[in-house]
């Protein structure tokens, strides 16, 4: 959390996170009226008393409705945080609360730190001594964990390079305080050319992170999700009960389906590219074999999987057998446990006994009887919970938190002002100030810098004083 | 034979001389005390005062009432303003000063305040009682009573001078060290520790080749620290500038292991930014060169000080290197340069008001407090003094803003960061720099002082209130003031700038890059008409504010944020050990260093932002 945002507006999905009819997301803050009022096509929320509820649209900023709200008005003090606050109810999909939130975010709002709200809360004189400890408590843990998340979080390198980045960009800062300190003295000065060739390496690197950031990268591509498992185990009746349409060729000959099938499924906004695939087995003909090896061809390329199997068929053995080669760290696997209706009694553990198991959890294991839509919505429930618990992350996908994302945006801001402050030929005392804005804002994400660092970096790079 | 003093000023240097005055300028009794009255502000190490960051704090020191700007005025042989090529924050004055005759005039305007009485002795311990400081006992044995102390002692405590392998004991060259106050305040409990600093040899003028170096001459229009009347400087005196070269460098080499900065005979850490010519050339082996700058001491000596080359090496080793310089061929010394060590007391060990923890109504000021520099040590003393004199009234201490003053950015960052290496001001230090301008000083300051009932600020504020309003004057003309295309388009195609194509408002030619008011004053014969009614910094002033309005803002817009955290005092009783969130290095921070506000708290190192947090709930609102 930053020390020095107290009073400004933040944003926050109040209710927990995952499917529900409705989700609130609360804004909080000297803004926060304004902010809403300006996505929002309705009443002018301005104009409203406090304790009020008002239906309207909440608007994209192409015009498009993204969806239909109530939004209660809380006026300061009488609201949970003591400030102005306003509470609005969209539906509960995912992928619409993302969608506001990121709206709001653009408008200038900050997503919320852990138990930030209660911490307003408190400091305007809202809550007792007790609840406002267990706040204290949450706020301590999480930011001691926080950089080394974000960290984590970035994957593919990519950490590293904006480290790298980051300090070069220091470097230049210290060179550009080293001409407005010691003027005076025999310094070589920056220079500008290699300082906006910096900037737009820097600016190379951030435009793909902050465009991975991982639901507006789902959202665009869609999550591929491979379906597969042996020949006649139900693959395509699945593809057909998720989507309720008889897209696929279904039969009751094995090795029906040779090519692979793309389809669209949405689950609540959420686009999943399903794939159905030819059966695994040691293919009987040439086209067959083709269709094979483009199976185990598509399962390489995705972020989740559904293994299907015939219950009845296909002994604990050869399911093993199958995910052994299948099992990757980076892909999601459900297990689908088809045909149950003939077998009402197979249990996790009769297939994954203790000891011999490839590395299949109960949460992965789903029972499902396809043909008769039995366990599908439960199913559609887990391929969402999947991506929004994160652990379906789309190839390219690095930055995923969207306090990072915000960071980046910002970071990117005040690397264009120092592109701009160039080529308007601004003197360098004024660039220095964009400059340090942008480290501040990459400091989010790596770590902060102080005065201390760029003075140091001067002295032990560059032979000063008289 | 002492009446009984208000304030006791132990130290005649920069902080101590400040002292006195703002003491006493508050209208407390002051005495001042010295171990020798021919040495009362002596510039013992460089003849100039300002340069960047520190002409700033020059420039605050005068906003406020202090002296040294006003001396500097008066005893100046050359002015320049640096970085003017740079944005308006940068721009620093920096004067070179006739050694003699500041501390001259320092002496006779002292001496000129009835509430300032001298005495010269060595003062050798303190008068304390239960935690208070009651006044000072001296080499003699005499004890002087005070409602309260400034310790100014500079470098002189347990002072050692290194030349190669010699050591004196000594404050300064020529002169003793002081004891018996270190360890006092150690038996008191206060920890002490050991910095170093140097100085270069000085040189005869009259054995020099002038012809060989090149000129630095001052500005054709000198400007002026103080905001008062002073003097405009006539007949200035021109610097030079010469370089070593390897052969230089390779005989400095041959003293090396007779240098106790590398035998290790000097424990004690120099600053980073202020290195010797040997741990120049250690350091940076690659460069072949390294820049000196040849200083007059003054009008009336051919004295020479050798800028930039601060040696403790053996004084044949530094008089063999000095003469391979290009126009020092002939060169006789007058004296080496040396290093000096002397004791400073960690200054996370002080209040923000510069009065110490531990003992009531005492205040330290200066290098004691482990910074290095005549404008550092001069704005601590001013703060001391004023601080000590509303202490005794239990009155409000002055605390100057991060936001509003260099000098609050020095006080924050010595008590609540502390130094390892002798603390020296720089722009890069503030992070509002573009507010903290050389130009509006007085406008940021001088309310403070005048609020405080500092004597002569009456006059001042006058003028304060009429550059502020002609500043706004002139700003509403350009506002309001349209241009014609035939007027300006033939100067704005000479700069390549688009032309005009109907009438514009001045101010929208003004915020165009590279247009300043002056080459609009030179094409508008109007606008110089008009701005020849008003003085210089009055125009100036209201430039500034319109040309760089945007980032202008954009620093006061962070400054209103932080602002809240600034404003939330914390009280010393606060019990940071029942705080079982804060991590455990906060609470023993928090329990010794007793912030005042949670600004302050947040700044001491090893607090982190979650227990800022936790503290805030803690406080509640």
């Amino acid at each position: 959390m930053q020390l020095s945002t107290l009073t400004d507006t933040i944003v926050a999905q109040a209710t927990a996170p995952g499917t529900a009819a409705i989700a609130v997301i609360r804004v909080s803050g000297s803004n926060a009226i304004e902010l809403v009022n300006s996505v929002f096509r309705g009443k002018d929320l301005r104009l409203q008393p406090s304790h009020t509820v008002h239906f309207g649209r909440i608007l994209a900023p192409d015009g498009s409705v993204l969806d239909e709200v109530l939004v209660s008005l809380f006026r300061n003090p009488s609201s949970y945080t003591g400030e102005d606050t306003l509470e609005i109810s969209c539906h509960g999909s995912p992928y619409i609360v993302r969608q506001c939130m990121q709206l709001f975010v653009s408008r200038g709002a900050r997503p919320a730190g852990p138990g930030e709200f209660t911490l307003r809360a408190f400091l305007n004189g809202k809550l007792d001594l007790s609840q406002a400890e267990a706040v204290a408590d949450l706020i301590a843990a999480d930011s001691a964990a926080a950089h080394q998340v974000a960290m984590q979080q970035m994957r593919g390198g990519f950490s590293k390079k904006i480290q790298t980045l980051r300090g070069q960009l220091l470097d230049f800062a210290s060179l550009i305080e080293l001409e407005l300190d010691f003027s005076e003295e025999d310094v070589s000065f920056a220079n500008r050319d290699q300082l906006r060739q910096l900037i737009r390496d820097l600016m190379g690197t951030l435009d793909p992170l902050i465009e991975s950031f991982a639901l507006g990268n789902v959202l665009k591509h869609g999550v591929s999700t491979v379906i597969a498992g042996r020949p006649n185990a139900g693959k395509s009746t699945l593809l057909n009960a998720l989507l309720q349409e008889d897209r696929a060729i279904v039969s009751d000959i094995a090795g029906t389906t040779r090519d692979t099938i793309e389809e669209v499924l949405h689950i609540n906004g959420i686009p999943f590219r399903l794939i159905d695939t030819a059966g695994i087995r040691e293919a009987q003909d040439q086209i067959e074999a083709i269709g094979v090896e483009k199976t185990l061809q598509k399962i390489a390329e995705s972020a989740l999987l559904l293994y299907v199997f015939d219950v009845v068929a296909t002994s604990p053995e050869e399911v093993r057998q199958d995910l052994r080669k299948l099992l990757r760290p980076d892909l999601h696997v459900l297990v689908l446990a088809n045909k149950m209706d003939l077998n009402p009694y197979t249990r996790f553990e009769h297939y994954f006994p203790e000891g011999d198991n490839p590395g299949v959890t109960p949460e992965q294991w789903i029972p499902v009887a396809a043909i008769h839509d039995m366990n599908i919505p439960y199913l559609k429930e887990q391929l969402q919970q999947s991506v929004v618990s994160q652990q379906v992350q789309s190839g390219d996908t690095i930055v995923s938190n969207i306090r990072h994302y915000d960071a980046l945006c910002k970071a990117r801001e005040s690397l264009t002002d120092v592109a701009q402050g160039l080529d308007q030929g601004i003197t360098s005392d004024f660039i220095a100030m964009d400059i340090r804005r942008a480290l501040a804002w990459l400091g989010e994400i790596t770590g902060d810098i102080s005065t201390e660092d760029l003075l140091g970096n001067i002295f032990g790079k560059f032979c000063i004083g008289k | 034979m002492f009446p009984k003093y208000d304030v006791i000023v132990v130290g005649a240097g920069h902080a101590g001389c400040e002292a006195a005055v703002a003491a006493a300028n508050l209208g407390s009794k002051v005495l001042l005390v010295t171990m020798n009255m021919q040495t009362i502000a002596q510039m013992s190490c460089n003849p100039a005062m300002g340069g960047v960051a520190k002409g700033q704090i020059v420039r605050e020191i005068d906003a406020l009432g202090g002296y040294s700007g006003i001396v500097t005025d008066h005893t100046m042989v050359q002015f320049r303003m640096l970085n003017l090529s740079k944005g308006p924050a940068m721009w620093s004055p920096r004067a070179q000063s006739d050694r003699f005759e500041f501390a001259k005039v320092w002496r006779q305007m002292l001496e000129a305040h009835p509430n300032i009485d001298f005495w010269q002795e060595m003062v050798k311990g303190l008068v304390v009682k239960d935690n208070r400081v009651k006044g000072v006992r001296t080499g003699m044995g005499l004890e002087i009573e005070a409602a309260a102390v400034v310790l100014t002692n500079g470098t002189f405590l347990n002072g050692i001078i290194h030349i190669g392998e010699k050591q004196l004991g000594g404050g300064r060259a020529g002169e003793k060290a002081a004891t018996g106050i270190t360890e006092q305040l150690i038996e008191l409990g206060f920890e002490a520790g050991r910095m170093k600093t140097g100085t270069p040899p000085r040189v005869d003028g009259r054995t020099l080749d002038w012809s060989r170096m090149e000129v630095q001459p001052g500005d054709e229009q000198p400007g002026r620290f103080s905001f008062t009347e002073t003097p405009r400087l006539t007949n200035q005196m021109p610097c030079h500038i010469t370089y070593t070269d390897p052969k230089v460098h390779e005989v400095l080499r041959t003293g090396f292991d007779r240098s106790p900065m590398f035998n290790g005979r000097i424990q004690g850490l120099g600053p980073r930014y202020c290195p010797s010519i040997e741990d120049k050339i250690d350091r940076f082996a690659e460069r072949d060169r390294h820049q000196l700058f040849v200083e007059p001491e003054g009008r009336d000596t051919c004295e020479i000080y050798v800028n930039g080359f601060s040696s403790s090496l053996p004084e044949d080793v530094q008089y063999k290197a000095l003469r391979l310089i290009p126009g020092f061929e002939n060169a006789k010394m007058f004296r080496p340069g040396y290093a000096i060590e002397y004791d400073f007391f960690p200054p996370t060990q002080l209040k923000i008001t510069l009065e110490t923890h531990l003992v009531k109504n005492l205040f330290f000021a200066g290098q004691i407090n482990g910074t290095t520099g005549y404008e550092e040590a001069a704005s601590q003393g001013l703060i001391a003094g004023m601080n000590a004199h509303l202490a005794i009234r239990e009155e409000a201490p002055l605390v100057l803003k991060r936001s509003e003053a260099y000098i609050g950015v020095l006080v924050d960052d010595l008590v609540n960061k502390g130094t390892k290496e002798p603390y020296r001001m720089f722009t890069s230090r503030a992070e509002y720099r573009i507010l903290l301008r050389q130009d509006n000083a007085d406008l940021r300051l001088s309310p403070i002082a005048h609020k405080l009932g500092v004597a002569g600020m009456d006059d001042r504020m006058e003028r304060v209130h009429t550059k502020a309003h002609a500043a706004r004057e002139i700003e509403r003309h350009l506002e309001s003031m349209s241009v014609h295309p035939d007027q300006i388009n033939g100067y704005l195609n000479q700069l390549g700038s688009a032309p005009l194509t109907q009438k514009v408002k001045l101010l929208g030619i003004l915020l165009r890059p590279q247009i300043g008011l002056a080459d609009l004053r030179a094409v508008l014969p109007d606008l110089h008409t008009y701005l020849g009614a008003f003085d210089e910094e009055s125009v100036n002033l209201a430039e500034i504010n319109m040309k760089y309005a945007g980032y202008i803002k954009k620093e006061q817009e962070l400054v209103d944020k932080m602002s809240r955290l600034e404003e939330v005092n914390l009280h010393d009783n606060l019990d940071y050990g029942g705080l079982k969130s804060l991590s455990a290095e906060a609470r023993e921070k928090l329990t010794r260093m007793k912030p005042r506000t949670i600004g302050q708290a947040s700044r001491i190192s090893g607090v982190s932002p979650a227990d800022i947090s936790v503290l805030l709930v803690h406080l509640g609102r």
